[in-house]
């Protein structure tokens, strides 16, 4: 008797990380402010870890929406879970801030370029954030803080632009309450009942506590402050080899391929999103780009 | 207790200046403490004193019918706060208010500007302090008013 022909199958493909997404549930939805979610995911398929290291990014799909570069804010130390500080600012990041418990969220990555966490044992640690640019950071803090012995001061500087815009507001307060790291919180506006700072973060980098030549400094925020931090750091004696900054802008395919996210000649998704300032400083404040 | 010199002699705004120039400046000074709500200083008050914040928290206030005190910024320990003392009609255009218990020098505004006249090289050095004093608070003002973090 003649074999059967051999049916054809059409199998899906193993999803790679790098262009098909992995499948990831929502284990918890937090809100943050008003516009902004922090997700808890765990792998939904085969793996049950995704180690990253702090500064990293991963693209977020939301299925029939769209795909949304957003940065890793949980702890590298537990890989287990996986953590996104979401804002709610187009139709992709909407429908992720709505998701809940039991969603499915497509996840590539991890993507780019780490915060210096290693290289910066033996300094002192400096983090100046503004508003959600605390989320890229915390990895580093959660590493920083872990491995206290390994540095001298850890400063901590938030700025936001009110008290209901700050995040990880519980966090904030306990770090605040470890005697081994200071915690500068400043906000631009504020009812009378707020009892922290007022005034722009800016302002509160001549507060820190660090021995410029023996400082790494991470900073994440809107481009206005990290120009203007940039300048503050610099001013106190930091040099620009040991300046860190995330650069978030325009990314879309996170391996470099696509164009959208070139400054000057780097490209953010790819050679970034951290750089040494001294890398990026000619193209850092052009209006060009 | 610390002499009112020796307490600008370590003030931030006051760093480097010579002993001559820190004696006459101190001899306009007295220490001051403020209780939590107390005012340092009123909108349209004279504006008599020139506060060096010593220890505590002063929030700057815009008082808005409508909303109520408008916290604009505030002024810690190592900070100064007295704005406008060197232009006429010398009055103050914010409310100041403690945050907690709060100990100042104030510096009586009249005195020290009768120094500044009658030594020249104790009124520049004050003078470039305090431009640069009014620099940073200018670019800090700018820095709020383009809402850096609006999206």
């Amino acid at each position: 008797m003649a074999p059967e022909p051999e049916k054809p199958t059409s199998r899906l493909p193993e999803p790679d990380g790098l262009l098909l997404p992995h499948l990831f549930r929502v284990e918890s939805r937090h809100r943050e402010t008003a516009d902004t979610f922090t997700l808890t995911m765990t792998p939904s398929g085969s793996g049950s870890e995704w180690p990253f290291a702090p500064g990293q990014f991963n693209m977020l799909t939301a299925f029939g929406i769209g795909e949304v570069p957003i940065s890793i804010s949980g702890d590298p130390a537990e890989p287990q879970r996986l953590i996104h500080t979401i804002r709610a600012v187009g139709a992709a990041t909407r429908h992720l801030c709505k998701l809940g418990r039991g969603d499915l969220v497509g996840v590539r990555g991890p993507f780019g370029t780490a915060w210096p966490v290693k290289e910066a044992e033996g300094r002192d640690l400096v983090f100046v954030a503004g508003g959600l640019g605390l989320a890229p950071l915390r990895p580093a803090i959660y590493h920083a803080l872990a491995n206290r012995p390994a540095y001298g001061n850890i400063e901590i500087i938030y700025g936001a632009r009110s008290p209901q815009d700050m995040l990880y507001f519980r966090e904030l307060k306990g770090w605040r309450g470890r005697f081994d790291a200071r915690v500068h919180v400043t906000v631009d506006a504020a009812p009378p009942e707020w009892r922290g700072r007022v005034g722009v973060v800016t302002k509160v980098i001549d507060l820190a506590r660090f021995d410029p030549p023996h400082t790494v400094a991470l900073m994440c925020g809107p481009g206005v402050m990290m120009r203007f931090t940039v300048q503050g750091l610099m001013a106190r004696g930091v040099e620009p080899d040991n300046i860190y900054v995330s650069m978030e802008r325009n990314m879309q395919c996170g391996l470099g391929l696509c164009g959208h996210c070139q400054l000057g000649p780097v490209f953010i998704c790819k050679d970034g999103p951290v750089f040494p300032f001294s890398r990026i400083k000619d193209w850092f404040a052009k209006r060009e780009v | 207790m610390e002499t009112i010199e020796a307490t600008l002699a370590a003030h931030p705004f006051f760093q480097g200046m010579t002993p001559q120039h820190l004696a006459e400046i101190a001899a306009c000074g007295r220490r001051v403490q403020f209780n939590a709500d107390d005012f340092l200083c009123r909108e349209d008050e004279e504006a008599l004193d020139f506060y060096v914040i010593i220890s505590g928290s002063v929030s700057v206030e815009i008082f808005s019918a409508r909303r109520g005190p408008l916290t604009t910024t505030t002024v810690e320990e190592g900070e100064v706060l007295g704005w406008l003392w060197f232009e006429k009609p010398y009055h103050w255009h914010l409310d100041a208010r403690a945050r907690q218990v709060t100990r100042v020098v104030a510096l009586g505004v009249e005195a020290l500007k009768a120094k500044c006249e009658a030594d020249r090289d104790l009124g520049y050095d004050l003078m470039k302090r305090y431009a640069h004093y009014l620099a940073v608070q200018f670019r800090v003002s700018k820095l709020q008013l383009v809402d850096m973090y609006g999206t």
